[in-house]
């Protein structure tokens, strides 16, 4: 129990190893139907179930096929957004094996250092301050995400998984703190993108309303998942960093070091929160404590998506953006952050793996 | 046993002092009082606090130092006892009970253990469930739990036309307990009563630490597969232990909510969730004694900072408070895993490191080479 970190039974090595292959290799676990296939399918099952639920549910209140657009529209913008933080997640936990909870720290630093640096009045046309601003937040936060990993979780690398943890949360918890410390309780304004003013253009597509912001997001969200992509798939690092993830002993014996990877992990994962902090920053008015409720959205996601897979987090993260807003729609709307809550049991009950995860142990001390 | 008779003379040491400071309290000899012995650090008020917290934290050290189980959501329990009592005896005739019932003194004392009951109960249920899950996802759930029961707390229970909760500005004017016509107000009373109970609880914990379920959670805590395969039944052992924490907790909220009189939901929400999980690393996980320690260190440490810390950093309220918490948790996890009341050999010791480069970070299930 020691000798694993984190615990558990020993799976057969065999079993290890074409695990690892498999990841390695990127196959889906299709071929094991005992494990993925009937839960996922059930699971499949409840959430179709709960859509036609709560359309039918909204019928009652008389919902046309416009405030189900409308519905789907926002519920895509939000998805968007948890998409970005979900995936944060999934490169810590793949790198590391750790849920990383100060994840939602890195999402609230992002917007509030964009605003603080846009408000500092420098001689540039506004569009290249703000530009300029989240481009210094995010690396700002990938800074603080990379000391995070180095102070407070790589210490503890042989501690038990309890600890580990806790230790994540206790980083949450001091970030939240700091930034109650620098910015007070208040909530603030970011400019909307398109306007660089609070209100923010619209548009009508048929009955359907857009905002420009929510294609900003979308925009945003897009290009990152494509840099993800090329990162992973043509760099080196972004190679090492996949060998970490199918198996890190393999990793270190072809000499990648392991622990810069975990710390690139932890410092690409706060960049991929402070982006989506910034671009919803608009929407939402950001203060210190928006991290909590979006940070556990996205973990939502991607323990929907399995938590080591990408496409998994993205399918997760839409799924949920869509499905809540519906929920809120229908029901209180005071309501609306409980959804996810009863999602995550929900999921975790019937598939501890996630929709499309593959072999992940979820055992721990 | 040996660690036994060590305990039964602590146990008897706290009492008598619990017993001195009620005495010093109720009865200032000489002008004498805490507050003045202690430069104004040591308040009843703090210590009825200290003693509320115990209460939740030995059900809590029994979940995760014994049995293993991350709790991020134990300030749910907490909440879901203290807003049971105030909806109960403030909102009684809304709810549908005869002034006949609510108007009795021994009403508030039914509606306590009623709620720690039905809190135990959900708990039950839901730990049957929610405790299947290991780990990273188990603190994810529990958190999500406590986060779910605050917005609930926060709405109204979704039945705003009710209005039971109170929504954000929660339940004001509890009545205060009494026995009989005794009542049990002037501080000091309520300090014994609070630390009745906490004591009661400190002694439940030791006895369970040392009866078969003790055992079980100790074996499930070392290896689930292990003690499955002895013939333990974990589930039950679980489900057993998170309702008996959630039960002590409920009952902790009980008594708070008679002792402030006035219930918010804000109380009970993200952040006293790790606050008692910061207690209990401070105290010791893996000891009931931690459980007092550490409520009485963090409670402590926040008046240190309430008060002295202003003095030197002008302008800085309860938000230096927050850092220093997530700091301490980390510092305290990294440094001093056993805490005030750690002994050598508790669960949660540091394992030993097993050569040089071996020890970085793992996956967990990949066996070592």
């Amino acid at each position: 129990m020691r000798r694993v970190g984190s615990g558990g039974p020993h799976p057969p090595p065999e079993e290890a190893v074409r695990t690892a292959t498999e990841q390695a290799i990127g196959v889906r676990q299709v071929s094991s139907p005992r494990r993925s296939l009937p839960a996922g399918q059930w699971l499949g099952g409840v959430l179709v179930l709960l859509v036609i639920g709560l359309v039918l549910w909204g019928r009652r209140h008389g919902f046309g096929l416009a405030d189900y657009l409308q519905f789907l529209v926002d519920g895509l913008q939000a998805g968007a957004i948890y998409t970005l933080v979900a995936l944060g997640f999934v490169v810590v936990h793949r790198v590391t094996g750790i849920i990383n909870f100060a994840q939602g720290a890195f999402v609230m630093l992002g917007p509030m250092v964009t605003i603080t640096i846009y408000g500092r009045g420098w001689p540039l046309p506004p569009a290249v301050r703000l530009l300029l601003a989240a481009g210094l937040a995010a690396g700002l936060t990938a800074v603080v995400g990379v000391a995070v990993y180095r102070l407070a979780v790589h210490p503890a690398r042989g501690a038990s998984l309890l600890t580990r943890i806790m230790i994540t949360v206790g980083a949450y918890v001091a970030l939240q703190g700091v930034a109650l410390l620098l910015w007070g309780p208040r909530s603030y304004v970011l400019p909307a993108f398109s306007t660089l003013q609070m209100a923010d253009r619209t548009f009508l597509v048929g009955d359907v309303l857009f905002k420009a912001q929510s294609l900003w997001i979308w925009v945003t969200a897009g290009v990152t998942l494509a840099l993800l992509a090329l990162f992973f798939e043509r760099t080196i690092l972004g190679k090492a960093m996949r060998a970490c993830a199918a198996d890190r002993l393999a990793a270190r014996l072809v000499g990648v070091r392991v622990d810069t990877m975990a710390t690139v992990a932890f410092g690409l994962a706060a960049v991929l929160g402070a982006v989506a902090g910034i671009v919803v920053g608009p929407l939402t008015r950001p203060a210190y404590d928006m991290g909590l409720e979006i940070g556990l959205k996205g973990f939502v996601a991607a323990v929907m998506g399995g938590l080591v897979s990408f496409q998994g987090a993205v399918a997760g993260a839409l799924l949920l953006g869509v499905l809540e807003t519906l929920w809120a729609g229908v029901t209180l709307a005071g309501f609306k952050d409980l959804f996810a809550f009863v999602v995550l049991i929900l999921v975790l009950l019937v598939r501890p793996h996630g929709v499309a995860g593959g072999e992940e142990e979820v055992g721990g001390s | 046993m040996r660690r036994l008779s060590g305990n039964a003379a602590v146990f008897v040491l706290s009492a008598a002092l619990v017993g001195a400071i009620g005495w010093l309290e109720g009865t200032r000899p000489g002008g004498l009082s805490l507050p003045r012995l202690t430069a104004g650090l040591v308040t009843l008020d703090l210590l009825i606090r200290a003693g509320v917290f115990t209460i939740i934290l030995v059900g809590l050290n029994l979940l995760m130092g014994y049995a293993g189980q991350v709790s991020l959501g134990q300030a749910a329990f907490y909440g879901m006892g203290a807003f049971f009592s105030a909806i109960f005896t403030v909102k009684a005739r809304q709810v549908g009970i005869p002034l006949t019932l609510s108007g009795a003194w021994w009403w508030p004392w039914v509606v306590m253990g009623l709620g720690a009951a039905l809190v135990g109960g959900f708990a039950y249920l839901i730990g049957w469930v929610i405790l299947r899950l290991r780990g990273h996802y188990l603190a994810m759930a529990t958190l999500g739990l406590g986060v779910a029961v605050f917005i609930i707390l926060r709405e109204n229970l979704g039945l705003s036309r009710l209005d039971l909760t109170g929504g954000f500005d929660g339940v004001v004017g509890i009545p205060r307990l009494r026995v009989g016509t005794y009542p049990l107000w002037p501080l000091h009373r309520y300090f014994f009563l609070v630390w009745s109970f906490a004591l009661a609880a400190v002694a439940l914990g030791l006895n369970i630490v040392d009866s078969r379920l003790g055992r079980a959670l100790r074996a499930i805590h070392h290896s689930q597969v292990a003690a499955e395969t002895l013939g333990v039944n974990v589930p039950r052992y679980k489900a057993q232990i998170f309702a008996t924490s959630a039960a002590l907790a409920a009952l902790a909220g009980s008594l708070y909510a008679h002792f402030q009189a006035a219930v918010v939901p804000a109380t009970f929400g993200f952040v006293p969730s790790l606050e008692l999980v910061l207690m209990s690393a401070v105290g010791g996980m893996a000891s009931i004694w931690g459980a007092p320690l550490g409520a009485l260190a963090i409670l402590l440490l926040e008046e240190l900072l309430r008060t002295r810390l202003r003095l030197l950093l002008p302008g800085t309220g309860g938000e230096l408070e927050a850092v220093a918490f997530g700091l301490l948790l980390i510092l305290v996890l990294l440094f001093w895993p056993r805490g005030l009341a750690g002994r050598a050999s508790g669960p949660l010791r540091r394992p030993i490191p097993t050569g040089g480069a071996g020890q970085s970070v793992r996956p967990a299930g990949v066996p070592r080479a």
